[in-house]
């Protein structure tokens, strides 16, 4: 892993953050998802929150900290890729129209029509590297490089949940309404997190998502 | 039963916070200052997990529509009850029909109402605090407003009127609470800066902007320049955690933050000090000084300690009551 330094620093007295430099790469989140797996059950680990290329690990008050920093460099060299398969989720979208209204300005932005723009979207296939910002809400790879769109100069204030979005390189989708500065494309029925399901969040590291297009309105 | 005839500035049904869901998103929510709701918790021999509501600055009224045995705790308010002064820190019962009042906090930022046994709401995620992003938990997962009314589990600890506290001269730190720096343990990032911006930044009388909430406080003071700048893939964060954005103002990430970020740490507040932080007063001077994991861990500790020995010295006034 010489490439990928895992990086260890502190984030107060009751954490640590083991991280590895971008580009976003699934090559390299399987391996973090490999070193996540492992890390999990040790004595002295809480939690554990996977990022993007980094694990958030939580102790326990009693925990040997230089025992679990050792351990982390240790999986870290031996960590092969998790092979996990994941679920394939089809998202059905409507896109543009009053709830897509960002889907005219970002074709424009690329020289595309907005159906040409919807149908490159819909055209990919996604993998949730990490859930997190907000409840449910994932961190997809896979965005078509083409697509990658700057964000808006200042954020929605509020944006609904359901909203199809793209900011900068990745691709997502609002799991709970909120101000956000990515463009909004367009809309879909699915819920991504619902706190009284007995698995709240629709999503988990490692499953693909497709977008799937139902309509494109002007 | 309590009814709230005003809530001030922003109350909502607050507890310790959500642990095991940040994986998802979901962040802990949970008393800013969590160090005043677990001692009233505490003097009302309740749970540790029990909730509470936390006001805003003061300003709210409510009313005891069944009687109700209280703790208010946090920093004076001017809190009357039936007009006559309410000292904080302090049990006793609310009758019915009685009402409380409370002016305007001057030293401090959040004022705790805990109730005997806490209140009574459902759990959701495996707590009671509002998540005001994902609109759950608490009451309808919002803020609190004129109207709302709110069972306590357990109203009574007994038949008879209480009135007990701890007294200011066996615990000075809740009635002026330490004015040295706040802690911190540098972070991923402090090391992007020299000694002169690391000096900048624990050499500076920092305000709090007017823009803080229980999302992030933002510190109004001299911008900081890091020798590297680095675009960072998004990551776990923590409440307590500062980052500097690329403005080159410090924010520190509170407890209805989001779970991840992508801006800089310099570091992260430790978890003893984050009360103090939760309460200063918008334009009062803060200070940061950084310190070991040890030394934070050590000052955890002695919390836990002091309220232990709240917890254990109020014990007979809960043992002596069926």
């Amino acid at each position: 892993m010489a490439d990928h330094p895992l990086s260890i620093s502190w984030l107060g007295e009751a954490a640590l953050l083991a991280q590895t430099p971008g580009p976003m790469s699934l090559e390299v989140q399987r391996r973090v998802w490999t070193l996540e797996r492992q890390l999990a059950p040790l004595p002295g680990v809480a939690d554990t929150v996977l990022g993007v290329h980094s694990v958030l690990v939580m102790m326990t008050d009693d925990a040997d900290p230089e025992a679990l920093i050792a351990r982390l460099h240790a999986f870290w060299s031996n960590a092969t890729a998790d092979p996990r398969p994941g679920r394939l989720i089809e998202v059905p979208v409507s896109y543009g129209g009053d709830t897509g209204p960002d889907l005219g300005p970002v074709a424009d932005h690329h020289g595309l029509s907005p159906r040409a723009l919807a149908e490159r979207h819909a055209a990919g296939t996604y993998t949730v590297f990490a859930l997190g910002s907000q409840p449910g809400f994932a961190y997809l790879g896979g965005l078509d490089p083409a697509l990658a769109t700057p964000r808006l100069d200042s954020p929605r204030l509020h944006v609904e949940a359901g909203s199809v979005v793209i900011g900068g390189a990745q691709a997502g989708v609002i799991s709970c309404s909120s101000p956000s500065g990515w463009h909004i494309i367009g809309r879909t029925e699915t819920v991504f997190f619902d706190p009284n399901r007995a698995e709240p969040a629709l999503l988990a590291p490692g499953d693909r998502l497709r977008f799937v297009l139902q309509e494109v309105r002007p | 039963m309590i009814r709230i005839h005003s809530p001030g500035l922003g109350a909502s049904v607050q507890d310790l916070g959500r642990s095991g869901w940040r994986a998802i998103g979901v962040g802990s929510a949970g008393a800013m200052d969590a160090r005043a709701l677990r001692i009233a918790n505490a003097l009302l021999s309740n749970p540790e997990t029990a909730a509470g509501i936390e006001f805003t600055l003061g300003g709210f009224e409510i009313e005891a529509e069944t009687d109700c045995d209280i703790c208010l705790a946090g920093p004076e308010a001017q809190v009357t009850v039936d007009g006559q002064r309410q000292p904080r820190w302090w049990v006793r019962t609310l009758r019915r029909g009685q009402r409380l009042r409370a002016g305007h906090a001057r030293d401090g930022m959040r004022i705790y109402l805990a109730v005997g046994g806490g209140l009574d709401l459902p759990e959701v995620m495996g707590a009671r605090a509002t998540d005001l992003k994902g609109g759950f938990g608490g009451l309808e997962g919002r803020m609190l407003r004129a109207g709302d009314r709110l069972k306590a589990l357990r109203p009574r600890l007994g038949a008879s009127e209480l009135g007990f506290g701890p007294s200011p001269r066996a615990f000075p730190d809740l009635w002026d609470a330490p004015q040295t720096p706040l802690r911190f343990i540098p972070g991923a990032e402090w090391d992007d800066h020299d000694a002169d911006s690391q000096a900048l930044f624990t050499g500076t009388d920092w305000t709090l902007s007017p823009q803080s909430n229980r999302i992030g406080y933002r510190l109004d003071g001299p911008v900081m320049t890091p020798r590297i700048r680095r675009e960072l893939l998004s990551h776990g964060i923590l409440p307590g955690t500062i980052q500097l954005p690329p403005s080159g103002q410090p924010v520190i990430q509170m407890l209805d933050a989001n779970t991840a970020g992508g801006y800089p740490k310099l570091g992260a507040v430790i978890a003893a000090d984050l009360p103090r932080l939760a309460q200063a007063p918008l334009g009062r001077a803060l200070r940061f000084a950084p310190c070991s994991p040890a030394e934070a861990r050590a000052a955890k500790a002695e919390e836990a300690r002091m309220i232990d020995t709240l917890r254990r010295c109020t014990a007979p006034f809960r043992e002596d009551r069926p």
